[in-house]
């Protein structure tokens, strides 16, 4: 099944609401290891992509493929949690009544049953693992604020903090820069790049600075299917993406 | 490692001023009720009179209820409006066992079958009555019967991901169902005479003070245990998870949690409690029939809460205390009323304190749970830097 150099294998996925196809016949692979940006017009069906990848939305005909061996359409969203696949919505949910450290620890990898985690407590490794983390997304002075205080930035970062936890070896990340300011952004750009190579990261963005600043590799989506594929200067240049984005 | 803190250990009632305060405040129900009931004269101001007796039993076991709803509705996010249902399957089942052991004692004189089963001609008793003349299978089935019927209804509810409005909705036609059941003399629990005219419990007679001195104490145990189980759950990882999920359940999915087996499990804890409340309530009460399954008593447990402040636990015994005392004041004055100032409570909470009257305690004064800026146990902070391992 699947490219084995890929962690993710996207074949024919379709996907229609009311009559409205979101994907149609999306085929796309993720290489291990890979920083991959994608964009598209409103429309174009990034977000569905992720809501199908993560387990949320079902889609008509297709597959989708993990790690060259595990059939996502066959699992639930916390099986494909468990799996390896972690997911920053493009709004940012964090946990508002929980601190930032409650917030972290939740996203730990492990066990994650009722009983388990009845009886847990942190390692000494976890705390460390924790602690890292608390360091890598600058928020160890907030460590002990509620998720609802911090701003907008803070957040987006908490929730990468908490990819980092679950030690995922595919990251979705929808919109990572939305409403941060361009030292925010700039930030936020080094963490995604830190982050690839041990883990695979897809990037859905729209802000084209930001993908320039991180992508060697852009697909560009457009009605449910891919239309471009490429280095950043290829498909500027591409004249169907300029079409597209520009409507000449 | 050995003197290092985890804010996961145990919450010690030491360094929780709210907890401490609720158990002092049960310590001394449990022992001046009894002493003032006992050892003080009846021409005394301070006699505890057999019906203030009564009325305390009663309040401690509301005070369980609310904390069962507490833990679902506080902690969870999840609003059961038909709480008061598994309060009376526990009831039911402790009444049970009360019926069988009035035995010969009774009206007709039957030492099988009780009076209402002889006044409906029945000749033989129901299956599902056999073993309850055992107070070990009773008090089994004291547990099991909400116990399992939350299990059943939560698996569906939450299997199918219904939420919200929805399921509060469902709730209250559970309990409403039950209370239909129960009215029909066919089902075979009294119809809608229920039961009563209890003698004893164990060989102790149901008449006598001491005996409710006891059953008194026994509910104040009963509930300090249980706050104390609470406290735990909500203050593991598990709570924290619980709480994630009333925050935002697909968030949580999303972290890898399988969110309905989380609900299910606080869920059917919390009907055994509820249950557990309603066995302790019916011998101090001395009747139990279908009108404990009224939808309103099941919004009535909602409201001390709301009253007390959710998501506190203690919050939720205040309220259950505060709000039957004020009924009970105001049954005796105006009890046509008494929905009314019931409803306006509700109402007037909800605008103006909608942390209830635990919120109107300073912040500094309650648990780290309600504080936001205070420190979570176990977290070290040297001068403003966080320590993992002090």
């Amino acid at each position: 099944m699947g490219d084995t150099s890929h962690i993710l294998d996207v074949q024919e996925l379709t996907v229609s609401f009311d009559g409205f196809r979101a994907l149609n016949g999306l085929t796309l692979g993720i290489e291990r290891g890979e920083l991959r940006c994608i964009i598209g017009p409103n429309g174009a069906g990034k977000t569905t992509m992720m809501d199908v990848i993560t387990g949320k939305t079902r889609p008509e005909s297709g597959t989708v493929t993990f790690a060259s061996k595990v059939d996502l359409l066959e699992l639930d969203e916390p099986e494909i949690a468990q799996a390896g696949i972690g997911r920053k919505f493009q709004k940012p949910t964090v946990f508002e009544q929980l601190t930032v450290r409650e917030n972290l620890e939740l996203a730990l990898a492990g066990n994650k049953s009722f009983l388990i985690t009845l009886l847990a407590r942190m390692t000494t490794a976890q705390e460390d693992k924790l602690y890292d983390v608390l360091e890598t997304i600058g928020l160890m002075e907030q460590h002990n604020d509620l998720g609802s205080v911090l701003s907008h930035g803070q957040k987006q970062w908490l929730e990468i903090g908490m990819l980092l936890m679950q030690e995922p070896k595919l990251l979705l990340v929808d919109e990572p820069v939305a409403g941060m300011t361009p030292q925010e952004s700039a930030h936020t750009a080094e963490l995604l790049q830190s982050l690839a190579g041990e883990h695979s990261v897809v990037v859905v963005e729209h802000d084209m600075d930001f993908i320039r600043s991180i992508a060697k590799r852009v697909t560009v989506l457009h009605e449910g299917r891919v239309l471009a594929e490429g280095d950043m200067d290829q498909v500027q240049n591409d004249p169907r993406v300029i079409e597209v984005y520009l409507g000449v | 490692m050995t003197t290092r803190r985890r804010y996961t250990l145990w919450v010690s009632a030491r360094r929780d001023p709210g907890t401490r305060w609720f158990l002092g405040g049960l310590v001394l129900i449990g022992v001046a009720v009894p002493v003032l009931n006992l050892a003080v004269p009846a021409s005394s101001p301070f006699h505890v009179s057999s019906y203030g007796l009564t009325l305390i039993g009663k309040y401690l076991c509301y005070a369980l209820l609310a904390l069962a709803v507490d833990l679902i509705w506080g902690y969870c996010g999840i609003l059961s409006l038909g709480h008061a249902a598994f309060f009376a399957l526990g009831g039911y089942a402790m009444g049970m066992y009360l019926m069988r052991e009035i035995g010969p004692r009774g009206v007709y004189g039957n030492p099988i079958l009780p009076d209402f089963m002889v006044f409906l001609n029945w000749k033989k008793l129901p299956w599902f009555w056999y073993g309850f003349n055992h107070f070990g299978f009773a008090l089994l089935m004291m547990l099991l019967a909400p116990g399992l019927l939350g299990l059943a209804f939560g698996w569906f509810a939450f299997r199918s991901r219904v939420t919200g409005v929805y399921l509060s909705i469902i709730t209250q036609a559970l309990t409403y169902a039950l209370m239909l059941a129960f009215f029909r003399n066919d089902t075979g629990f009294g119809g809608n005479n229920g039961f009563t005219d209890f003698k004893d419990i164990l060989g102790f007679d149901l008449r006598s003070d001491g005996v409710h001195d006891v059953l008194v104490v026994i509910s104040a145990v009963v509930l300090g245990v249980s706050y104390l189980v609470c406290r735990k759950i909500v203050a593991s990882r598990a709570g924290r998870v619980i709480q994630a999920i009333r925050d935002s359940e697909t968030r949580t999915r999303f972290l890898g949690y399988r969110v309905e087996s989380f609900k299910l499990w606080v869920f059917v804890f919390s009907t055994v409690l509820a249950g557990i409340a309603g066995a302790l309530y019916v011998p101090q009460i001395g009747i139990i029939n279908p009108s404990e399954f009224s939808p309103i008593n099941s919004i009535e447990v909602v409201i001390w809460v709301a009253v007390g402040g959710r998501g506190t636990l203690y919050g939720a015994v205040a309220g259950a205390f505060l709000v039957n005392y004020a009924k009970t004041l105001f049954t005796t004055s105006f009890p046509d009323a008494w929905y009314y100032a019931l409803g306006a409570l509700f109402v007037l909470v909800t605008l103006l304190l909608p942390r209830g009257i635990i919120g109107l305690i300073p912040n500094r004064a309650r648990t780290r749970e309600a504080d936001p800026s205070s420190s979570r146990e176990g977290v070290g902070i040297k001068d403003g830097r966080y320590q993992p391992h002090s």
